[in-house]
């Protein structure tokens, strides 16, 4: 039952600027996701809000107080670290029970919290163990664990899931998924780097850039209409087409920004399409890639399934009128 | 195949070279160790006459006696015979291995056998001393000198150890040893964990300024101190020549290299613990006491083995700051003055010596894991 209030952010490292003017408003409950380039100042927003850095000008709210000066641990929220940042010298118990002895409850209200949240995220066999004796699924689970526990009003979770194998990946996002739907009133701020973690798990993406917000809005939103020309090339995978040049003059704008799964590929000429030889086909079993040389450069375009196009085939590229986005000398968004 | 056996090949003479040089060193630092041991536990006459080595083994050495005076000659049948035992009077009984009438050859003659002199005297040795000497005419004079090979076996004594301890003042010294070596190695410890942790984590401002100024105390010579801090010690009146002075001493020499080595252990613990433990609402004193000083016992241990031998091999200090009365000085300085008074007696020298060096071997071999991985884990990070 928190929301947060990011206004005109800025944080410098002596004449580095890292974060510029941030301004964002998140609401209660609200599942955000900071995505962007390495580099771009997501985990350090993300450590500003959580109060591991401080904030060089500013005002961050939480819950409607202006926390800039708090100390992270009366600022109701939890954060779930990167390396998990589990205590090695401390049992699974000790580990998720720290956080409650620092406020001095009692051992016997302690014990009953620790062990609900061991059942629900099914640690109870591993109370006992080191974390070096657990799976990196399992230490995720811990330190997941140790946020839940504090019932913090707000979550931050730096990359958790880079560190997993990619299997494990899928099924811990779905966890946290999960986890999010089980407590609807948590606000959960995420930092990734994984467009499909952003894409499936957020309510709002937030799309960061060299310290600046670049668009913040739903998946679908982002997918469908970015709003510039960074968001277009960062959201969606395989990257969009950003085509300047002849087809762009003649949809009136200085870049025209075209989907690989908005691309018809067909075989003979015709108005508005591009024409290219493929340099190269990935046939991936439910769909297929070609990378297309055009003198507009290499545009990538999808096919279902099977292609029926292979290496070195003349194609003509038609994009599908209703997809295509355009995009002003700036980079901006032809509305 | 054949290329892995050129490179086994290849890699032999290295292996071989490298091997050789740890055999080297180990037979370097463990034979005199060795040797200063069995010497302390031998017999203070054999270690006057054979090398610790020969020590297991039954030595023969040449050695002299005299037969009894004429007092004891008795007349049998015109000849003068005086027979009795070269063990008489020794420890215990002996091994005579050869025998002889003359200096030069103790071992002409076997046991048994009849040795016969120019002037018709006779002399016999048997293997267990007992010797019979003839003569035609009255003997007169002392004794006639017998020379003979005698074995001696083995043997082993904690006599050694029972001087020095508890004649020699050893025992009392090793008492006051530990005395100061025990708070003088804690002290030092449990104030630079708190500093190493402050000056890892905690945002002071000019922290970079007292790192700096901690490692330029690192390069000062601890004799230059000496003078100023002894004026310091008399001005109060209460620390000079008592173990609180040495202790505080001891502590200050030791600070700087502590905190060094503290320091850049701890500043290497992943920083993400430490945000863990902030925001899971730990103060500093709580993170250093439940997080950090659990994780840097690899550490507190590899510095408590320095200071340990520091303190305990250190003279000077000793003497400057506790004196060399007896009833309060160091090991070191007894055995220094033993070296003095007692040069000639190795069985107290070495049982002395080795009384000194049971104690660092005792630390460094509880401790060695924690030492050698603490020294790692300073230099390469998270090691």
């Amino acid at each position: 039952m928190a929301d947060i209030k990011l206004t005109n952010l800025n944080k410098s490292y002596g004449a580095v600027h890292i974060l510029k003017d941030v301004n964002l408003s998140v609401k209660s409950g609200e599942f955000i996701v900071f995505v962007g380039p390495s580099g771009c100042g997501k985990s350090t927003l993300l450590r500003s809000i959580c109060g591991l850095e401080n904030i060089s000008s500013g005002v961050l709210e939480i819950d409607g107080a202006v926390v800039n000066d708090v100390p992270p641990s009366k600022r109701g929220i939890a954060m779930v670290f990167q390396s998990y940042a589990l205590y090695p010298h401390m049992s699974v118990y000790e580990n998720i029970s720290f956080a409650l002895e620092n406020q001095g409850l009692d051992r016997a209200i302690i014990k009953q919290k620790v062990e609900k949240v061991a059942d629900m995220l099914q640690l109870t066999p591993y109370l006992t163990r080191l974390p070096k004796a657990l799976s990196g699924g399992q230490r995720q689970r811990v330190a997941i664990g140790r946020a839940i526990v504090r019932g913090a009003k707000v979550f931050l979770f730096d990359e958790p899931l880079s560190n997993l194998d990619a299997a494990l990946r899928v099924q811990t996002r779905m966890e946290i998924a999960k986890l999010k739907r089980d407590m609807p009133q948590t606000t959960m701020v995420y930092v990734t780097h994984d467009q499909v973690e952003a894409m499936t798990l957020a309510d709002r993406i937030v799309v960061l850039q060299a310290g600046r917000v670049e668009q913040v809005g739903t998946p679908m939103e982002l997918y469908e209409k970015p709003g510039n020309v960074f968001v277009a090339g960062f959201i969606g995978s395989p990257k969009m087409n950003l085509i300047s040049g002849g087809p762009a003059e003649r949809a009136k704008c200085k870049t025209l920004g075209i989907r690989p799964e908005h691309l018809d590929v067909e075989t003979k000429a015709s108005a508005g399409a591009i024409a290219g030889v493929v340099e190269y086909a990935e046939v991936l079993g439910s769909d297929s890639f070609l990378y297309v040389a055009t003198e507009n450069g290499l545009i990538t375009a999808r096919q279902n399934g099977r292609t029926t196009h292979g290496n070195g085939a003349k194609v003509y590229l038609k994009p599908q009128n209703e997809h295509i986005h355009r995009f002003d000398d700036n980079g901006q968004r032809i509305a | 195949m054949a290329s892995t056996v050129m490179n086994r090949i290849r890699l032999e003479p290295s292996r071989f070279a490298l091997h050789l040089a740890v055999i080297l060193i180990v037979l370097v630092w463990t034979l005199p160790t060795a040797g200063i041991l069995v010497s302390s536990l031998r017999d203070k006459n054999l270690i006057a006459t054979s090398g610790w080595w020969t020590a297991l083994t039954t030595t023969v050495r040449s050695a002299q006696s005299r037969t009894k005076g004429p007092d004891a000659q008795v007349e049998q049948g015109g000849k003068f015979v005086i027979s009795g035992n070269l063990f008489e009077g020794a420890d215990g009984p002996g091994v005579v291995k050869a025998f002889g009438t003359r200096v030069a050859k103790p071992d002409e003659f076997p046991p048994g056998t009849v040795a016969a002199y120019d002037d018709g005297r006779s002399l016999t040795v048997n293997v267990d001393g007992s010797y019979v000497y003839t003569s035609p005419i009255k003997l007169e004079g002392t004794g006639q000198r017998i020379f003979y090979m005698t074995s001696v076996p083995p043997k082993f004594t904690t006599e050694n150890y029972n001087t020095v301890l508890f004649s020699e003042g050893i025992g009392r010294a090793f008492v006051n040893s530990l005395t100061v070596t025990i708070p003088a190695t804690i002290i030092p410890i449990l104030i630079a964990a708190f500093a190493a942790y402050a000056l890892a984590w905690m945002k002071i401002p000019g922290r970079g300024f007292f790192i700096a100024v901690i490692v330029g105390l690192l390069v000062v010579p601890l004799q230059m101190s000496l003078i100023p801090l002894l004026k310091l010690y008399n001005a109060t009146g209460v620390l000079p020549k008592t173990y609180l002075g040495i202790w505080l001493a001891h502590t200050g020499f030791g600070l700087p290299f502590a905190i060094y080595l503290l320091r850049s252990y701890i500043a290497g613990l992943p920083r993400d613990l430490i945000e863990s433990a902030q925001v899971d609402g730990a103060n500093d004193f709580k993170i250093f006491r439940r997080i950090v000083l659990p994780l840097s016992f690899p550490a507190l241990a590899s510095f408590a083995i320095f200071q340990f031998l520091w303190v305990w091999n250190d003279l000077l200090v000793a003497m400057v700051f506790l004196g060399t009365e007896k009833e309060k000085s160091v090991l070191t300085y007894s055995l220094n003055s033993l070296l003095g008074s007692r040069g000639g007696n190795w069985e107290i020298l070495t049982a002395s010596a080795f009384i000194t060096i049971i104690v660092p071997l005792l630390v460094f071999f509880s401790l060695q894991r924690y030492f050698v991985r603490g020294l790692l884990a300073g230099s390469v990070k998270g090691g």
